[in-house]
């Protein structure tokens, strides 16, 4: 019952990180070690990450009347 | 043709659904009771959507754009981990929601309330099942085969240079009018307003706090960043009321409409300018919390309490003669709801950033059909929070100080006359309740807006605190208002560098900081403008500028639809063109009358030019007042240049539907056209597991 309770309570957790954004970094650098296609040597760093991506979410519209 | 999927027990649940919805429906346009109550709404626009998106949006799916499961989307394909990532389909749709939902079907619907709840209504929900959903689907879904393409990039592939061209740049003037009209919706509803000028501009210091937070302290945490703005922002919503009653700092936030209008210009010009971090992103983390919250809670709250309406089903201001704006229900209610019903700007939504987030094709049903009838019952909401209170009160508030007589015991003489009784005492009182001056001549929507749903919040809670929940409400409405202002300003001033980059290269570098610069200068110069002209007009601004507003998104919405229609055509001919085309026709109807009538009626409230032309002949007359007299040659001038705006509208919106026809004829006929820009089909390597799920869509 307990475990039950706290996997729905972790999985509600994972679902409002994911839904935020608040786990992209985690979910990049997943994507980064398992593609092998990318041109960079090293991943981005948590900082320049949350940077670029910022700028680039900007650069279209995002917000409508 | 639907009917074969379907078990006998299905059929008797959806038959149920339609009957259900056909009486509630009824009910809803027969009643002609003092009050209505709001379930019945509620339940006709249930009904209606649940009819909707089962069989029209699943007949689009299946029949019109064959969406595929087994095709690879661009998520999948370009998979790059930052702008590219195959996402689950609820959060796609959060974010889609929430990137859609805006101002538009909240203050529309409250506007067009002077129609009575009738006109408004049916619009809402016919318009959006078989118009607005239809538009986000279909773009989506062609953008979706289109490597995430935007609207005016498919716009030049498929329709030609010509095409694109005229897109891009009504696109440009479209947002130009919309922010103007947006930023004055905020001066109305914080003219000397202290609580609510406090409140709104203590969102600025916070985000800037949040965002060094997220950018220094703890990169990326959004979670933590954004619980610290909102428990901020809450406490200032409380500490507002505290300001409102300290004599030095009331004072000191009771700023007039013009002072206002000069801070959001400079609030525009410096969020377009400054790196995203700093306001803007994190001023949209909050606003993107507080709406979402905001739209859940008044859904429970009007389903809860199933308030009364008192608003008449229709009032006798079809006839064009309503004090709120001037023109007939038709074709006015229908530029006036704008967004509820048919957003055009979702069209850029929906070629954006969405598309490159779909995990599988069959999910664009859901996230572009779905998410816009979940707005559209957004708009139904804020027709009920409208209607919900006394008719007198609600003219009121939003009736110009022009129109009704500028002291209140003239205002509530004319509003009286018309059948709606109103006192100034009430009036009064209710000011004093929520912590305001005065709630009369607050045109613009967004203080109605709030005292519905402060009514309905505080319901929620006995009937306790309502001045905070005005606060709250009016917080709510100027918050993300001002994020679509700030977001708005940033990629026009994009579109701008892009125009103009192909005349000065230099111009077209976005991080060139003297070309961010003029071009920032330029897009905030000329919302600014507009903006100013709302402020001065003694008729409110809004008279002049929602309608101008709502033609120019119905506009942005033919294009897209203008777009759709020539992608449908391509793919199977004419035999499902009518699924966009007979929206597009009737937003061209539509547009078009409105803008024949601003243009050329004689009404001095209607036509631009009427007004230009009646205003110059008393002031040759001398038969102003001295304060009119002084402001006229401004007015005139304003007018004139609207009526040139809306002239340019109508000719973009009749050069792309002309184009539109063109190239669909060619392809009728096999002449030459653009080819399609489709992606080839590549299959999805997702495996089983995703291609297993059940699929709603097939037929």
């Amino acid at each position: 019952m307990t475990a039950r309770l706290l996997t729905t309570l972790s999985s509600l957790w994972r679902g409002l990180r994911h839904a935020t954004g608040d786990d992209a970094y985690e979910r990049y650098l997943d994507h980064w070690r398992t593609d092998d296609t990318h041109d960079e040597e090293e991943p981005l760093d948590r900082k320049t990450f949350h940077a670029r991506r910022l700028d680039e979410d900007w650069n279209q519209p995002r917000r409508c009347c | 043709m639907a009917d074969k999927s379907l078990t006998p027990k299905e059929k008797l649940i959806w038959t149920g659904i339609a009957v259900l919805g056909a009486l509630a429906l009824g009910g809803v346009a027969i009643h002609r009771g003092e009050t209505i109550n709001s379930a019945w709404l509620v339940v006709a626009a249930v009904c209606v959507y649940a009819l909707g998106y089962r069989f029209y949006s699943a007949f689009i799916a299946a029949k019109v754009l064959a969406l595929d499961i087994n095709r690879a989307t661009p998520a999948e394909r370009l998979d790059n981990g930052r702008d590219f990532v195959p996402t689950n389909k609820w959060i796609v749709f959060g974010h889609h929601f929430a990137a859609i939902s805006g101002p538009g079907p909240l203050i529309g619907p409250t506007l067009a309330a002077q129609f009575g709840y009738l006109p408004g209504t049916l619009w809402i929900l016919v318009g959006a099942v078989l118009g607005g959903c239809v538009q986000d689907f279909v773009i989506l879904a062609c953008s979706l085969r289109r490597n995430g393409r935007s609207l005016g990039q498919m716009a030049r592939d498929e329709l030609g240079p010509m095409g694109g061209a005229v897109a891009l740049i009504g696109v440009m003037v479209i947002m130009i009018i919309l922010i103007a009209v947006l930023g004055l919706v905020v001066v109305k509803a914080l003219a000397h307003s202290p609580w609510g000028a406090f409140t709104v501009g203590m969102t600025i210091p916070i985000a800037l706090l949040m965002g060094f937070y997220m950018r220094h302290i703890r990169p990326g945490r959004v979670l933590e960043m954004t619980l610290i703005g909102v428990v901020l922002l809450l406490f200032c919503v409380l500490a507002g009321g505290y300001v409102n009653h300290h004599p030095g700092l009331h004072a000191a936030f009771d700023l007039g409409p013009e002072t206002l209008a000069w801070i959001i210009i400079a609030y525009g010009f410096a969020s377009a300018t400054l790196p995203v971090w700093m306001l803007l992103a994190p001023r949209d983390y909050l606003s993107t919390f507080m709406k979402l919250g905001t739209i859940f809670l008044l859904a429970i709250a009007i389903v809860t309490l199933r308030p009364e309406m008192h608003m008449p089903a229709i009032t006798p201001f079809i006839d064009g003669t309503g004090p709120i704006f001037g023109g007939k229900v038709f074709p006015f209610v229908f530029i006036t709801i704008a967004c509820g019903a048919i957003s055009g700007f979702h069209s850029l939504i929906a070629s954006g950033t969405t598309p490159k987030l779909l995990t599988s094709e069959p999910d664009a049903r859901m996230i572009g059909y779905g998410a816009m009838m979940l707005e559209s019952f957004v708009a139904v909401m804020a027709m009920i929070a409208a209607c919900v209170m006394e008719p007198g009160v609600f003219f009121a508030i939003n009736s110009p100080g022009g129109v009704v007589g500028s002291l209140p015991a003239e205002a509530v003489a004319t509003i009286s006359s018309w059948g709606f009784p109103v006192t100034v005492e009430t009036m009064d009182t209710l000011a004093r309740e929520v912590g305001e001056t005065t709630l009369f001549a607050r045109t613009g929507g967004a203080p109605s807006l709030a005292i519905g749903m402060a009514t309905l919040f505080s319901g929620l809670f006995g009937g306790a605190f309502i001045a905070v929940w005005y606060h709250f409400a009016i917080m709510f409405e100027a918050l993300f208002i001002l994020t679509t202002l700030d977001a708005g300003t940033r990629v026009g001033r994009f579109m701008l560098q892009d125009l103009l980059g192909n005349v000065v290269p230099a111009l077209g570098r976005t991080s060139w900081y003297p070309s961010v610069f003029i071009t920032s200068a330029i897009v905030v110069g000329s919302w600014g403008y507009f903006l100013w002209t709302g402020v001065m007009d003694p008729l409110g601004g809004i008279n002049s500028l929602w309608p101008l507003f709502g033609i120019s998104n119905q506009m942005l919405a033919a294009i897209a639809l203008c777009v759709a229609t020539t992608i449908i055509v391509k793919r199977g001919g004419l035999r499902y063109a009518l699924v966009t085309g007979a929206p597009l026709a009737w937003l061209l109807i539509v547009t078009s009358t409105a803008a024949w009538e601003k243009l050329f009626s004689d009404e001095f409230r209607i036509g631009f030019l009427a007004k230009a032309r009646i205003l110059g002949d008393q002031l040759a007359a001398g038969t102003l007042s001295p304060e009119l007299a002084e402001k006229a040659p401004q007015l005139i001038f304003n007018a004139n240049l609207n009526a040139a705006l809306t002239l340019f509208f109508l000719m973009v919106i009749w050069v792309m539907a002309v184009d539109t026809a063109r190239v669909c004829t060619r392809v009728v006929t096999g002449g030459e056209y653009p080819p399609s820009s489709e992606t080839v089909f590549e299959p999805t390597r997702l495996g089983p597991d995703l291609a297993a799920i059940p699929e709603p869509t097939q037929l």
